[in-house]
């Protein structure tokens, strides 16, 4: 029987977020998600959870870590002549699993280190960054059966159809330490039963975990496919990874700005700012007017060395930051902080638009 | 010949024991349909010169007055409507082109009416617009192509003239001289009021209403009448009118009588000539004399405001739109067949253009699968009769609408379609002093206030029933939109889906 896909149709759900992260750096394991996301178990409904695990790779640390799923090998052995044409292969393995009565029906799980093929990418007249994505998009577009799930540095996005909580045990993430992880449950209005679907969704070293139902989809989709991403799967997550990456990486925009892009300040708020600001964000609500979002949305973005959180500029999703020492914490329920670490220096809810920010270097809000 | 008579198609009744004989249904007609012969003692009609405006009918003291739709008929055939037969007879009796005003009334689909709008229910909150902030405000313009910083760090403003609405809608192009002075004092009365655009359309601009230059669009149409220095730096932005939708291919005709004085200065050509538009530009022949048209006129104006081609739905609109957002133009208005007019040719009105919604669904598509949709802003225009229309448009990818018939209609308009006439019983579509004077401005612009910021407040509404609070969110979010009773090629043109899917 045909089963339907992710990207055949407009899939909705409501969803639970988390992420920890250490602002000196510091890695620690990833049981600690596992036992914040087991909290919001409710809040999933065992169609998709995931997680983005950043410095968990300091030995590759140089290199491109792709994680592939395969639905079969003849996927396998036409995605890997596809790499090996455009890569250097460094590594490559197996992802480590271990079974799991909830966990069923899995791919083939690939791992790979890889750096841009010299020739090929001064051929291509690209940058690393901009090449590397090409061909992700060309394997995930054009390989039957094989789907780049996260291709950054430093990184990985470990998903499956399952609890979060499970999905964890089955990639065995708490033999992984990095310095920020973060997760998601799924609540999906369908049934897609594909991995590929599950969230987080990455782009290089940005992961975004998204937790709402965004009213401007068509909107923001239309727009960001004239720059050249294609939004396969048809899902929130997707799009909002891609504005993130045109705004931040191709526009240079800093996570600030591109947080009062997608969530702008009301033109009354912005009227009755300082002459310097109004006129900034008046430039960049009337510039980038189809990348604003609009509908309930609570986002984590992963990032090389960072963390950022948004929420929707009415706050219509339910998010709440912790932090305790060098470590912070970010989820959809306070619960699922407090069930880490119930001894919290501080804890809030940001406001809608308000750009949460924090970063291992400067350690800065 | 006997022949030329025709039996008038609607009928004046009047209700003799309402009627009290005050012969206001009398002065009040232009079009001398009423009169009180001495000798007969009572009120009688000529119905074959009436044009139906209702203007007796709202007037009439004591509602005597109403019009009906003549029983007359020719013999039944469903090949020769009566409408075809009397019109050979006229250019038979005359020899010369039909005339008609106000947009094509024929019975082609609205493709507006079967397009149905999406509200949230249960896993996305719709939004109240009473409780909460809805944004309407609008900028039309072209997009930077590149972000730049200062020294500091500090984002420059690499924006191009942008015209700021505070909602998505403005006045269409109509040209003092096809209407009153006074309607276009309460357009542009009504606009500065609203925080939105007029069109002053292709006859100038009247000295008097260059203090409404910020809510003023200037019209450069092939005649160019009325365009100096002065006159394109009166206003926040110039069109170049291209096409009409009410009839693509050939230019506006004022005739002499309607050249008065003050028109004549204005337009600045003689009193008493006719103002006939040439049919194209005759400078502009092909895309790359239209490029030159664009920066002589930015140079002009010393590149502060944008530039708008204006031009009608035809069948390649989204190539020649896709020509016109790399012709350094900031922004493209389409006009769709059901575009009104002072007076147009009837063939081509009824028969020259395409609608709006494919066109502009067309043109959106198309400038996105060429990456320059941010080039250009469009607004859509012929015939956007409501509010939902207007969802419906921003939907299918226009950044604004025009709005032409409906102000008029607001200002008291009554769609007789005679404006060619010149005997405009509203005081809208006629110079005749007596007539203008019926339209009292201070009015007007109440009505046309009143009209958008109801239209305002449904948009609103249904923006706030998507989960939408912001118009820009709204733009080309074609998933809000689905179709009823449509094939899948009218779909597949208007890129949404059928309703239940």
């Amino acid at each position: 029987m045909y089963e339907l896909r992710e990207g055949e149709f407009r899939n909705i759900s409501g969803c639970a977020i988390s992420g920890i992260f250490s602002r000196s750096g510091n890695r620690f394991s990833g049981r600690r998600i596992i036992d914040s996301m087991k909290v919001m178990h409710e809040r999933s409904n065992g169609l998709g959870g995931g997680f983005a695990a950043y410095g968990i790779y300091p030995e590759y640390k140089e290199f491109y870590a792709l994680h592939v799923f395969y639905d079969d090998t003849q996927a396998r052995k036409d995605c890997e002549s596809f790499i090996d044409a455009h890569f250097d292969i460094i590594n490559l393995s197996r992802i480590p699993t271990r079974k799991t009565p909830a966990i069923t029906d899995e791919p083939l799980i690939w791992r790979y280190f890889v750096a841009p093929h010299p020739t090929r990418l001064a051929e291509s007249q690209l940058d690393e960054k901009e090449y590397t994505v090409r061909c992700v998009f060309a394997i995930n577009t054009s390989i039957k059966g094989a789907y780049v799930v996260s291709g950054g540095k430093n990184m990985g996005v470990f998903k499956a159809v399952g609890y979060p909580e499970d999905v964890g045990e089955f990639y065995k993430l708490e033999e992984y330490e990095g310095y920020c992880f973060t997760a998601h449950g799924r609540y999906p209005t369908n049934t897609p039963g594909w991995w590929g679907g599950a969230h987080p969704f990455s782009l290089l070293d940005h992961s975004v975990v998204h937790n709402g139902e965004i009213s401007s989809y068509d909107a923001n989709r239309r727009a960001i496919e004239m720059y050249g991403y294609k939004c396969t799967l048809q899902t929130d997550t997707e799009v909002i990874t891609y504005i993130i990456d045109f705004l931040h990486r191709r526009k240079g925009l800093s996570f600030k700005e591109v947080c009062s892009v997608m969530a702008a300040p009301f033109w009354s708020t912005i009227e009755a700012m300082p002459e310097d600001d109004r006129n900034e964000l008046i430039y960049l609500r009337s510039t980038f007017s189809s990348q604003l979002i609009t509908g309930p949305f609570s986002i984590i973005v992963g990032f090389e060395g960072g963390i950022m959180a948004l929420n929707d500029r009415l706050k219509l999703r339910s998010m709440v930051v912790g932090e305790k020492d060098e470590m912070v914490y970010i989820a959809s329920e306070e619960a699922a902080i407090r069930v880490i670490q119930n001894d919290l220096d501080r804890i809030r809810a940001p406001k809608g638009g308000e750009c949460v920010m924090f970063t291992v270097d400067k350690g800065d809000e | 010949m006997p022949v030329d008579y025709l039996y008038p198609e609607y009928e004046v009744i009047r209700n003799y024991d309402r009627c009290i004989n005050c012969r206001v249904c009398e002065r009040q007609c232009a079009n001398e349909v009423h009169e009180f012969p001495e000798n007969a003692g009572k009120m009688v009609c000529d119905s074959s010169k009436c044009v139906n405006c209702h203007r007796c009918v709202a007037l009439c003291p004591t509602k005597a007055l109403k019009i009906v739709k003549s029983d007359h008929t020719f013999k039944h055939n469903a090949n020769w409507s009566g409408k075809a037969i009397t019109e050979i007879y006229k250019q038979a009796g005359t020899g010369g082109v039909l005339l008609s005003s106000m947009g094509n009334p024929e019975n082609y689909p609205i493709y507006f009416d079967k397009m149905l709008i999406n509200a949230s229910q249960v896993t996305n909150p719709s939004i109240d617009p009473l409780r909460e902030p809805m944004e309407t405000r609008t900028y039309l313009g072209s997009k930077p192509k590149e972000i730049r910083r200062d020294q500091d760090g500090r984002l420059i403003n690499t924006l191009p003239p942008q015209i700021k609405l505070s909602m998505p809608i403005m006045f269409s192009a109509m040209s003092y001289g096809s209407i009153s002075y006074n309607a276009h004092e309460s357009l542009a009365r009504a606009a500065q009021e609203l925080g939105i655009l007029y069109n002053t359309g292709e006859g100038g601009l009247h000295e008097s209403l260059y203090k409404y230059g910020q809510n003023t669009i200037v019209q450069v149409a092939s005649g160019r009448f009325g365009v100096h220095k002065e006159y394109l730096g009166s206003g926040a932005a110039i069109e170049i009118k291209m096409g009409q939708g009410a009839k693509p291919g050939i230019g506006g005709h004022l005739p002499g009588t309607k050249i008065g004085g003050d028109i004549s200065r204005t337009r600045m050509i003689p009193e008493g000539s006719d103002a006939i538009s040439p049919a194209p530009h005759h400078d502009i022949y092909s895309i790359e004399d239209l490029r030159q048209l664009v920066f002589s006129l930015k140079e002009a104006t010393e590149y502060q405001k944008p530039v708008i081609v204006k031009i009608a739905a035809v069948h390649n609109v989204s190539a020649i739109a896709s020509g016109i957002a790399r012709s350094g133009a900031d922004i493209i208005a389409i006009d769709g067949f059901r575009g009104g007019t002072g007076a147009a040719p009837t063939r081509i009105r009824d028969n020259v253009g395409i609608p709006i919604e494919l066109a502009l669904a067309s043109v959106d598509s198309r400038l996105r699968s060429e990456g320059i949709r941010d080039n250009v802003s469009i607004i859509a225009a012929g015939s956007i009769r409501s509010s939902s229309d207007i969802v419906k448009a921003i939907a299918l990818g226009a950044d604004c609408v025009y709005i032409g018939t409906s102000a008029l209609l607001a200002l008291g308009c009554h769609l007789c379609r005679s404006c060619q006439t010149g005997k405009c019983n509203w005081g809208i579509a006629t110079q005749r002093e007596d007539l203008v004077k019926r339209l009292n401005p201070e009015i007007g612009t109440v009505r046309l206030v009143n009209l958008l910021t109801a239209w305002q407040h449904e948009i609103k509404e249904m923006m706030g029933g998507m989960g939408i609070n912001s118009i820009e969110s709204l733009r080309g979010n074609r998933s809000m939109l689905r179709g009823t009773g449509l094939n899948e090629r009218e779909l597949e043109i208007l890129g949404i889906k059928h309703a239940g899917e």
